[in-house]
């Protein structure tokens, strides 16, 4: 089973024109400098931004194809997004957030305690440390059963190691997984560390160049692939 | 002392007050999230009783109240009844001259939720309707209280309005404003200043209200 995509879209600064698929239970990590696509195109993938022009096929279904003006809402993809911020509702506490739209409300508790969060089950969002929303935010989107987790720079507001550590439960989250995951970071070696298959987006476009040049010019980005410890890297084309 | 005027006064409130809830809300979210053709157009005419004086309402909903007026005419067909001088007509009156003391702090609050916090939960599987009720109403609570306390105490002081549609029939139109004024016209001062006294404590309390749910609120 593939996941195709191919997006057209007028943005103020350039015109986003990407191709790319990829084999379920893969992490994609979509890297590239600020401001160059990268959130637009998981918005369109979840359905809230309207592509001008492409595809995204999921399977044997179409999510968006401006040629048959299919256009799935964000509620029929079946997804899971975990934003920079925002994911939590203020007024309910981190269980109930994360029961939100559970499929089992009993899983909850066993995800809490896999993100080691379950003693503060009782709390708010503001009442928690940042690493410990984001944690309550994977496991809301978990709990739903997504069939596709799309991360957008969910670690990028929070300390250097709460985000090591988050890190790693991510990747030892990623082999138990049996659904795709796109994660978007501009930390090289967030990327090289975490994925499967690395999808540089620059001004909209993929430039596998920038890449390359990228790992040049960072001097750990060398180590950061072997201590990745599952050297399956490819590019995606 | 006309504890049948506060009990209509506080009756008219109460009714003016849960129906606005209901009124003003699609209203707010509408004005907040949506933009069409004619939308200031239509802002304008939701704030207009806010800037015309109570006696140029009372006017126009006699008019169209009245038994020539659509709607009062509409309300004799069904019922067989006139709208003019019954309690049903002063609350529709007081709905109207309320309304944008209801749908302003809703608006602004509604207004003030962050978007991304209604995408995450579309992204979950939730209607716009269920958004509603789950998202946007519980996190705006405060500003439903402000709007829900100031429709209140504004139904509480209504004159003009409600004597130009309801006139001054003991138990039905007569409220505690109109009974002040009449008692004044007949120089009972003793009558006027008891109802005016008893309403200072009422509107005092509900302003302490308003106060103790934003503090309540606050992160």
């Amino acid at each position: 089973m593939t996941i195709e995509v191919s997006l057209k879209k007028k943005l103020k600064y350039f015109d986003l024109d990407i191709n790319f698929s990829f084999a379920k239970k893969n992490m994609i990590v979509m890297i590239g400098p600020s401001g160059g696509g990268k959130t637009t195109i998981v918005r369109m993938l979840a359905g809230l931004q309207k592509p001008d022009e492409g595809q995204i096929i999921f399977g044997d279904e179409i999510w968006f194809d401006n040629n048959k003006n299919i256009n799935l809402t964000p509620q029929k993809r079946h997804l899971g997004y975990v934003f920079q911020d925002y994911n939590l509702f203020p007024h309910l506490n981190l269980f109930e957030n994360a029961a939100f739209a559970a499929v089992n409300k009993n899983e909850v508790d066993e995800l809490f305690e896999v993100f080691k969060i379950g003693h503060l089950k009782k709390r708010k969002p503001h009442m928690v440390s940042g690493g410990e929303r984001q944690r309550c935010a994977i496991c809301q989107a978990l709990a739903r059963h997504s069939r596709i987790l799309l991360l957008d720079e969910p670690f990028s507001a929070l300390d250097a190691i709460t985000r090591r550590g988050l890190r790693e439960e991510l990747k030892s989250l990623k082999r138990n997984m049996s659904f795709p995951i796109i994660y978007v970071t501009h930390d090289i070696n967030e990327a090289l560390y975490l994925a499967d298959e690395i999808l540089p987006v620059v001004d909209g476009k993929i430039d596998h160049q920038w890449l390359q040049k990228m790992i040049a010019r960072e001097p750990s980005a060398q180590l950061t692939m072997r201590a990745a410890r599952e050297p399956r890297l490819s590019l995606v084309y | 002392m006309d504890y049948l005027a506060i009990y209509v006064t506080l009756k008219l409130a109460l009714v003016t007050t849960a129906a606005l809830m209901v009124i003003a809300a699609p209203i707010a979210y509408v004005l907040s999230y949506y933009r069409f053709a004619g939308k200031s157009f239509f802002e304008a005419l939701i704030y207009l009783p806010m800037a015309l004086p109570p006696t140029v309402i009372g006017f126009y909903l006699i008019i169209v109240m009245g038994p020539k007026g659509f709607v009062g005419k509409a309300w004799g067909f069904l019922t067989g009844d006139s709208l003019l001088f019954t309690f049903i007509g002063i609350t529709v009156a007081s709905i109207i001259y309320s309304i944008p003391f209801a749908v302003q702090p809703m608006k602004a609050a509604f207004s003030k939720i962050d978007r991304r916090l209604l995408e995450a939960a579309y992204v979950l599987g939730l209607s716009k309707r269920a958004t509603f009720f789950r998202v946007i109403i519980p996190n705006s609570v405060s500003g439903i209280a402000a709007s829900a306390i100031l429709v209140f105490l504004h139904s509480i002081g209504a004159f003009g309005v409600l004597l130009m549609v309801g006139g001054s029939i003991p138990g039905k139109t007569k409220v505690a404003s109109i009974a002040i004024y009449e008692a004044v016209e007949m120089m009972n001062y003793q009558t006027a200043g008891m109802i005016a006294l008893s309403f200072i404590p009422i509107s005092y309390f509900f302003l302490m209200l308003i106060n103790k749910l934003n503090e309540g609120t606050q992160p």
